[in-house]
């Protein structure tokens, strides 16, 4: 890792709006191989629109993302062949079986011959799939249906890795798998995931974004982060950091509302 | 072009894992046969021809094209792997053109099995097998024609039934255009509009291939056509995936 690289992703002053809904408001943030960030916020906190932007798949109202220097925007395509996307709840083809899916998503990456079945055992055994490798994903558990998803994500060993709620819907010990899996990865890698689960940020990443009502609100190491409060817990800081900037949104809202009025 | 033939090959694979190919090929095949030798009275008319098979297949494909297209957005939208497929490295026109491309195969497969027909009609006499041809090309053309609108529909909702049921109208009009009911009201209220809608009527140029004439302005009328549709369905696809 050197430190002359350029960030994997850089994220500046990122925008969307709803209508007059602000999901997200001015964001900026960049995260560098090596790096693993925890994105965190309440349910509606603007996480998810967020990485659908850094995906490509949702147009910004403002501001611009790179991924590897291009934009996901003006550059998508090249944007999104070094990208390896979970949305969020790990959507995937119901009729379809787990190497099929796989097969499918290999190929459009532009794998064939003999790389293509190398690639799929890959990531077949990363994500521990192998007992259901011919099974129909509408059969399998939620559990297994998120592996999926994960499989799809790393299938062309992306350097950047955006993942929308990895683990949920794992019971313990994959949810174990999956984090050893994480911070296995994480040395080649600029992976950002979103999480309501705090220990996971303590478990495997080396810098949280805490994101409220759109905005930024906390960005540090999880360490400086849980000395932020006296408790030194995790949960105590994000509920302090997340209602605080909620209820100031929302004043701030009803002072819009009353210098319209 | 290589990933819209990957996705068309899902896609493909797609209507053949669910009972909906088979339902649809079946419905084609019995409503087509039925129409064509209880009300068409193919064997009455006495010709060796088709022209009583055709006629039917424009209304057929009115009604059963729009149920091959309606899955192809609006379900993607309601699974969510609109995310998934978009966030590939993957341009939304190739999405387009692949899906269209299935839907497209998938018709010309329902088609070929209706080989039987032309079998019975050479058996039974000599009819000219090249009208016969150009009435097979006008019917893939009509049939590309209505699965383009059904796609760009699709494009628009979540929810297959909305895209059915808008399919089948919007391919009503595109098919009527030139009928008395529609160039009549136009030529009292907008005569400019109506000598441009007797022109887009999908039916009469349908017509003209199965009497047996491949002219290069029908050939050109159908691509226009459904490029257009493509490209509007395109333009939905990226202003809207994300809603």
């Amino acid at each position: 890792m050197s430190e002359a690289e350029p960030p994997l992703i850089e994220i500046d002053r990122l925008t969307k709006r709803f209508g007059h809904f602000t999901a997200v408001d001015d964001i900026s943030f960049e995260v560098r191989r090596g790096e693993v960030l925890g994105f965190l916020g309440p349910n509606g906190a603007g996480k998810s629109t967020t990485m659908r932007m850094l995906a490509g798949f949702m147009p910004p109202s403002a501001g611009t993302a790179r991924i590897c220097g291009h934009d996901v925007q003006s550059d998508s395509v090249a944007a999104r062949r070094m990208l390896g996307f979970l949305p969020e709840g790990a959507p995937t083809y119901p009729d379809m079986t787990v190497t099929g899916v796989l097969t499918f998503v290999a190929r459009i990456r532009g794998y064939h011959g003999r790389d293509l079945p190398a690639r799929l055992e890959d990531a077949i055994a990363l994500t521990r799939l192998e007992s259901v490798r011919l099974q129909p994903i509408e059969t399998l558990s939620k559990g297994f249906k998120r592996r999926v998803g994960l499989a799809l994500a790393l299938l062309h060993d992306p350097p950047v890795l955006v993942l929308d709620e990895p683990t949920d819907g794992l019971d313990p010990n994959q949810k174990h798998e999956a984090r050893e899996l994480i911070r296995g990865m994480a040395q080649h890698k600029a992976i950002v995931i979103s999480t309501h689960i705090l220990e996971e940020v303590d478990a495997v990443c080396t810098r949280a974004i805490i994101i409220a009502a759109g905005r930024i609100v906390a960005d540090e190491t999880p360490t400086a982060l849980c000395a932020r409060h006296e408790s030194g817990r995790l949960d105590d800081v994000f509920r302090e950091l997340t209602t605080r900037s909620a209820a100031r949104a929302a004043w701030e809202r009803s002072k819009t509302l009353e210098d319209a009025a | 072009m290589r990933v819209s033939l990957i996705v068309a090959r899902r896609e493909l694979a797609g209507y053949f894992a669910t009972p909906v190919a088979s339902v649809f090929i079946v419905i084609f095949l019995v409503l087509q046969g039925a129409l064509t030798f209880n009300i068409g009275d193919f064997f009455e008319r006495g010709q060796a021809d088709l022209g009583a098979f055709f006629t039917f297949i424009p209304w057929v494909f009115l009604l059963l094209v729009p149920a091959v297209t309606m899955r192809l957005w609006a379900e993607e939208r309601r699974l969510g792997t609109i995310e998934l497929l978009l966030s590939l490295p993957i341009r939304e026109w190739e999405a387009v053109l692949g899906k269209f491309l299935a839907a497209w195969a998938f018709c010309a497969i329902a088609l070929v099995l209706t080989f039987p027909i032309v079998i019975t009609v050479n058996l039974l006499g000599s009819p000219d097998n090249g009208v016969i041809a150009s009435g097979y090309v006008g019917a893939l053309l009509t049939a590309a024609a209505f699965l383009a609108i059904g796609a760009a529909v699709s494009a628009l909702t979540k929810n297959q039934v909305i895209a059915f049921v808008l399919g089948v109208a919007v391919c009503f009009v595109f098919a009527v255009t030139s009928y008395p009911l529609v160039t009549d009201f136009l030529s009292r209220q907008a005569p400019v509009l109506a000598a441009v809608a007797r022109r887009l009527a999908v039916i009469d140029r349908f017509d003209d291939f199965v009497r047996g004439v491949v002219s290069a302005r029908d050939l050109i009328f159908f691509v226009t056509f459904i490029v257009f549709w493509l490209f509007l369905n395109t333009m939905i696809i990226e202003a809207r995936k994300a809603d």
